[in-house]
């Protein structure tokens, strides 16, 4: 193990220093919305800090019903994402077959094409479904773009999962079906973890699909109410900042709640 | 198709692949392959989603590209390659091509350097380590939307970052961050990189815990310096996770776009504009639909061409 020492000490200071700099933005960002007064760009704490910005904010920005569509778009999306993602990652990991490999690579390939191609023709033939305005339409999207990541993400982990276990469930006589389910998919944990985590970042934070699919509609996601609200209070930066804070506030305690089992998943993802 | 993950596709780690030691487990898995008994109809729900949202779309999108078409009238003539050929005459979108090289470049460079300076720093015995892993990946997680926003407050000029240089008598220092032709790009840079350097910094981290303690014991047994030891053990055994750290910073560069549209809406004048604002604008302001998915292919083959050549690259270096 390490020991204390001195030089530990004086690299402690630095670390300290560094991360207050680094910080230094969040703090301009609760100050300025904590100040209701409409003095702008002031620095020192604020001397009568009030929640008038947020509750301004809260209301007519329409935080609120934004919040639960975010909320249910982001659940269901990944939900169906791993489920979808981890069963298509069995086959292509266990069985090693020329088709497989080429069916992976086929998924991989969607990484690299850029969402701008497909947004025209996706978009007249959900007009065309009636999906436009609609929360599920955004949910099928997600869930459709997001198949490469994770489909990657699941099929990496598993390749480097002993058998043994599948085996011998087998040899009892389990079905394919209750095998995947009942006892690969408990020993993928770790990686579900990551592709929960990170699918939830990208689902919750996305602008532009919202933004194009659910235009006119009344129907918002916090990024939309978000961009819409900036757009009407040009420059009454508290109020636009204790939207900001509204906004990102789930995700971050989502993100200090499971922030373990991030840093621990990235870890796992790069471990052989 | 999430505009959002292809501006920034850092979500993720591409894994094992990149580290040698996943091999010996393949060659396990392939002869005891006959027992497993996985059904290949598990891929259908994926195939059938990713097929009907993602490949046919794009498929159909880029036959547009062949095309004059505005994006709304019904009509459009088939041009050929013409909007291939002035995507290469077409001094803007030059400019926007070097714009977007210069941000990759600068993204991936700053953030990855800033994320191993930090990774190395919070992978010490110093107390607030988990504090500061834990603070320095926060900014990852948060809307890049938000984020942009919170600095084009900040960065203009009578913002905070001016304010601060004023009162500490730093006044000739103070600028219209984004507002200078010179300096716009490499605010957003810095912008991104403070974003994301969390980010690398958590890929490197679980690179520099895979490394067993007593490699470092037995190098300063043997009286190596601070500096030899990192060279010589950490750098080797870290190629993994700079492989991955490079490719997802590069491609992250790349396609950069919430943060540009945000910030700068790619001025003043053009020197801001990356290929992928560029080509939104030209879809919906200027509806030149057919024009503007020439430039996002232009733009795939781009990422396409510079991973391909990045991965064989820093693969060879982690053989060596």
């Amino acid at each position: 193990m390490k020991r204390y020492t001195l030089k530990t000490g004086a690299l402690e200071v630095v670390m300290i220093l560094v991360a207050l700099l680094f910080a230094a933005p969040v703090y301009v960002l609760i100050n300025t919305a904590l100040n209701s007064g409409g003095v702008t760009a002031s620095l020192a704490p604020v001397a009568t800090p009030s929640f008038d910005n947020f509750a301004t904010a809260w209301v007519s920005g329409g935080l609120g019903p934004a919040m639960i569509n975010n909320i249910v778009i982001t659940v269901v999306s990944v939900f169906l994402i791993v489920v979808i993602s981890a069963s298509a990652a069995y086959p292509l990991a266990r069985i090693t077959r020329r088709w497989s490999k080429l069916a992976f690579a086929f998924f991989l390939g969607g990484l690299l094409i850029p969402g701008l191609l497909a947004l025209i023709p996706l978009y007249t033939t959900f007009r065309d479904l009636h999906l436009i305005g609609s929360i599920w339409g955004l949910v099928i999207i997600y869930v459709g773009a997001q198949m490469p990541f994770s489909i990657f993400l699941y099929t990496q982990f598993l390749r480097s999962l002993p058998l043994d276990f599948e085996e011998a469930a087998t040899l009892d006589g389990g079905s394919p079906f209750r095998v995947f389910w009942q006892v690969v998919f408990p020993l993928m944990r770790p990686i579900t973890g990551t592709v929960v985590i990170l699918n939830t970042i990208t689902v919750w934070n996305d602008f532009f699909t919202p933004l194009l699919y659910l235009s006119g509609s009344g129907t918002n996601t916090i990024p939309i109410a978000i961009y819409s609200f900036t757009g009407q209070y040009v420059n009454q930066w508290g109020t636009i900042f204790a939207a900001l804070i509204i906004g990102v506030t789930p995700l971050l305690i989502f993100y200090f709640l499971l922030q373990r089992s991030i840093i621990k998943g990235f870890a796992g993802g790069l471990k052989g | 198709m999430t505009q959002r993950e292809l501006a920034d596709p850092r979500t993720g780690v591409p894994g094992r692949s990149t580290t040698p030691r996943a091999r010996p487990a393949q060659t396990r898995r392939r002869r005891a392959g006959a027992g497993a008994r996985a059904p290949w109809w598990f891929l259908l729900p994926a195939l059938a989603v990713f097929t009907l949202i993602v490949v046919i779309p794009s498929w159909r999108g880029a036959f547009y590209a062949l095309t004059n078409w505005d994006g709304l009238s019904p009509q459009f003539d088939f041009v050929g390659f013409d909007n291939f050929v002035r995507v290469f005459k077409d001094s803007a979108a030059g400019a926007s091509i070097l714009n977007t090289t210069l941000y990759a470049i600068g993204v991936m460079v700053v953030q990855n350097f800033i994320g191993l300076l930090l990774a190395l720093g919070v992978n010490s015995a110093i107390r607030s380590r988990n504090w500061l892993r834990v603070l320095f990946f926060a900014p990852a997680v948060v809307t890049p939307l938000v984020v942009a926003n919170l600095w084009q407050y900040i960065l203009a000029p009578d913002g905070a970052l001016n304010t601060a240089l004023r009162a500490v008598g730093l006044d000739f220092l103070a600028q219209d961050w984004l507002g200078n032709a010179q300096l716009a790009l490499p605010a957003i840079i810095s912008v991104v990189v403070w974003q994301f350097a969390g980010y690398s910094m958590v890929i490197f981290l679980a690179g520099l815990q895979s490394i067993p303690e007593d490699v470092y014991e037995a190098a300063s047994l043997d009286g190596a310096g601070s500096f030899k030891t990192f060279w010589n053990i950490t750098r080797p055994l870290l190629a993994p996770s700079m492989t991955i750290n490079l490719m997802l910073s590069l491609i992250g560069g790349l396609k950069l776009f919430d943060q540009v549209l945000i910030m700068t809406q790619g001025g003043p004048g053009s020197a801001t504009e990356s290929l992928s604002t560029i080509a939104y604008k030209d879809a919906f302001q200027f509806q030149l639909f057919g024009y503007s998915t020439a430039l996002t292919l232009v733009l795939t083959a781009f990422v396409a061409v510079a991973s391909l050549i990045q991965f064989t690259l820093l693969r060879r270096g982690e053989d060596k």
